[in-house]
């Protein structure tokens, strides 16, 4: 007997319900991919967005180099101590300072300065873009025979393409100065120890694949994050200042599980 | 003959089940002002919106330059960009760029001109929109009518060769709304600009308009000079040309000659209501009235009669009172609107007009008296509106008189 008033059974209207969202998800992937190949081909179009580019790296990327700062040092500290914790067990405190390099430079660093930039300006790039698309300022831009990806999504793709690897840089260094501070000063290994730990365990290629993973997150969050500001007016169920912070939510977490989604492909890729 | 520089064939568009445009055939033509002008919802805006590309359409071509826009290459889209310029009816001013940044705009993002040049040609366009000392101020920090100039000087300021405008009047002043009509008149005879306007402010648009392309239900009604407007006999055109008439009906709770032929279709299809009757008053020295005492009187004449009508009916409901032309009225009733005949209701109506004096102290000593005519008959189910209009002018009487008396 048929479950449902359409006559399907419950398998079937599940393998349909499944199959519409697969084919929904595609068709936003493909959607954010697309918006992204536009809006990177527009970075070289004339006239070229300097002006606007140097102010979206003095937003995304200069005015989070404190949030990073704190962020990198706390990490750093936190890794030192639950790492020389797990290392006390066998024995093996001496290479704490290669374990905290290594984990901030190949992991912890790129990923979460990519969570912090996207909490402190990808909700904000979201949230300008959207208000921008509902009071029609998108359109205008439009009728004005300027191209809106070019003007509002390229400028922010070159700052984070400039911004992230160098803010990761960052949150690596302050992060490991953390970690040092944490296992010489308060744990009491010798500095020399930890240096050389660390100067033996990391190579060139950990810091390599740490760059191209913050370069990676940084055009994933700010691809979702523009997109979803820029789609605003055509997302269901929330319009105007509702469907803005609808959509600066989505930005928020679709970038963060993209992130994590990302690092792992990129991890099995480059090790 | 004429080729258009846009032309609607056959458009549709519709937003879910909402028909907003319905096999739309427009012409626009270069060098002069068009004006849409329809009520709020019947697409005039999606019209302007569908020329400048923001939306497309569901069917149906528009050609520009007798070229389709949807199969235009991007070497001559990006020149119909330059060509065509838009204003939105929501201002779509750049709420983070000032006042001069905003105007500036698409020349710095549009041309290669140099700096000096923008500069020069911004600083002209404050000049000429009355914006001089709001150059460094938010839009925000500036009041509505303010952001309606700046969005009026960004869309001119590349001097396009043709400019949609959205409501570019709405919430100004008179003296401002003048001077913005003004401007798209001079520019349009100065340098053939053409310009589309969709506008609410009849009949001011007229006398700056060449062309009228009035909308109604998702399709154009009429397209043409605004003379032609004036003396076709359409109800919904006619509302147009005297929209200012209509607003007055309203204030004296009179109905416009659109419903009465609404309605008078409505209740000569229902078999039970073919035996309601159509009384109708007139003032037969309607232009003396006006010429003498203005066109206000005569407004507060006919209202007064409506009053009445609606005083002696059952219920408010019974009986509506529309204003048929301008010299008379028209009272629309259910067949048990009244306790007694017709004929007496008529008669007891007029002796109450004896009994009025409309004079004002003014006009006392003009002492005049007015003769009020009128008459009455079944709606039956054969003659149209017009038909019953005539039969009833042919044996209408004279009812009594409404008088400014000396004294009175």
């Amino acid at each position: 007997m048929p479950l449902f008033k359409n006559g399907a059974t419950l398998p079937a209207n599940l393998s349909g319900s499944l199959g519409r969202s697969v084919l929904d998800v595609l068709q936003e992937l493909g959607g954010i991919f697309l918006f992204f190949v536009r809006g990177f081909v527009s970075i070289f179009r004339y006239p070229f967005q300097i002006t606007r580019s140097v102010r979206q790296l003095f937003f995304i990327g200069a005015k989070s180099v404190f949030l990073i700062a704190v962020v990198g040092l706390f990490t750093g500290m936190v890794l030192s101590l639950q790492g020389y914790y797990s290392l006390a067990k066998f024995g093996s405190e001496g290479v704490l300072g290669g374990v905290v390099a290594l984990s901030l430079i190949r992991e912890l660093g790129p990923v979460l300065t990519a969570i912090m930039i996207t909490a402190r300006a990808g909700s904000a790039m979201s949230a300008e873009i959207g208000i921008m698309r509902i009071t029609e300022q998108v359109d205008a831009l439009f009728t004005m025979g300027v191209d809106p990806v070019r003007y509002l999504v390229s400028p922010r793709i070159v700052a984070a393409i400039i911004s992230f690897p160098l803010l990761t840089a960052l949150f690596d260094a302050i992060g490991i100065l953390g970690g040092y501070i944490t296992g010489v000063g308060l744990l009491k290994i010798n500095s020399g120890i930890f240096l050389a730990q660390m100067d033996y365990l990391v190579i060139l290629q950990d810091s390599v694949n740490g760059f191209y993973k913050s370069l990676a997150f940084g055009l994933l969050v700010v691809t979702i994050c523009c997109y979803q500001g820029f789609y605003v007016h055509t997302r269901e169920g929330g319009h105007g200042a509702k469907g803005v912070s609808l959509a600066t939510t989505t930005a928020v977490v679709y970038s963060c599980v993209g992130v994590l989604i990302a690092d792992y492909v990129l991890t099995s890729i480059l090790m | 003959m004429r080729t258009p520089l846009i032309e609607f064939r056959k458009v549709s568009k519709r937003f879910g089940d909402k028909v907003v445009l319905d096999r739309v055939d427009l012409s626009i033509y270069a060098g002069e002002v068009t004006t849409l002008i329809g009520r709020s919802g019947e697409g005039k805006s999606v019209t302007l919106k569908l020329i400048i590309g923001l939306i497309r359409p569901d069917s149906g071509d528009i050609l520009y330059r007798g070229k389709s826009i949807s199969l235009m290459n991007r070497a001559e889209r990006e020149r119909f960009r330059r060509e065509v310029s838009f204003m939105f009816q929501s201002n779509a001013l750049f709420d983070s760029l000032t006042v001069r940044e905003n105007i500036a705009l698409p020349l710095r993002e549009g041309s290669k001109a140099k700096e000096s040049t923008i500069r020069e040609r911004v600083d002209h366009k404050m000049h000429v929109m009355d914006l001089v000392g709001t150059e460094d101020k938010y839009p925000s920090q500036i009041s509505g009518g303010m952001q309606k100039r700046v969005a009026l000087a960004r869309a001119i300021v590349t001097d396009p060769d043709t400019v949609l405008f959205d409501e570019p009047t709405t919430g100004l002043d008179p003296v401002r709304k003048n001077s913005v009509l003004g401007m798209i008149t001079s520019n349009q005879r100065d340098y053939g600009f053409t310009a589309v306007l969709v506008s609410h402010d009849v009949p001011d648009v007229f006398y700056i308009s060449n062309r009228i392309v009035v909308l109604e239900q998702g399709r154009v009604i009429f397209q043409g000079a605004p003379q032609d407007l004036e003396q076709r006999d359409h109800p919904v055109l006619q509302e147009y040309v005297s929209s200012q008439e209509i607003l007055r009906n309203e204030i004296y709770g009179l109905q416009s000659a659109k419903w009465l032929e609404r309605t008078f279709s409505k209740l000569r299809e229902d078999p039970e209501k073919r035996d309601a009757f159509l009384v109708m008053i007139s003032l037969p020295e309607y232009h003396i009235i006006k010429e003498q005492m203005g066109h206000l009187m005569v407004d507060m004449m006919l209202g007064s009669m409506a009053k009445i009508f609606y005083r002696v009916s059952k219920s408010g409901d019974a009986c509506k009172v529309a204003r048929y032309r301008e010299d008379r009225i028209v009272c629309l009733c259910e067949p048990d609107a009244w306790n007694e005949e017709p004929d007496e209701v008529l008669r007891g109506v007029a002796l109450e007009f004896d009994s009025m004096d409309f004079c004002s102290a003014g006009m006392r000593e003009r002492q005049a008296v007015f003769s009020v005519r009128g008459g009455w008959d079944r709606i039956g189910s054969e003659l149209s509106l017009s038909q019953l209009v005539q039969e009833i002018e042919r044996k209408e009487m004279l009812l009594g008189s409404v008088s400014c008396r000396s004294g009175g």
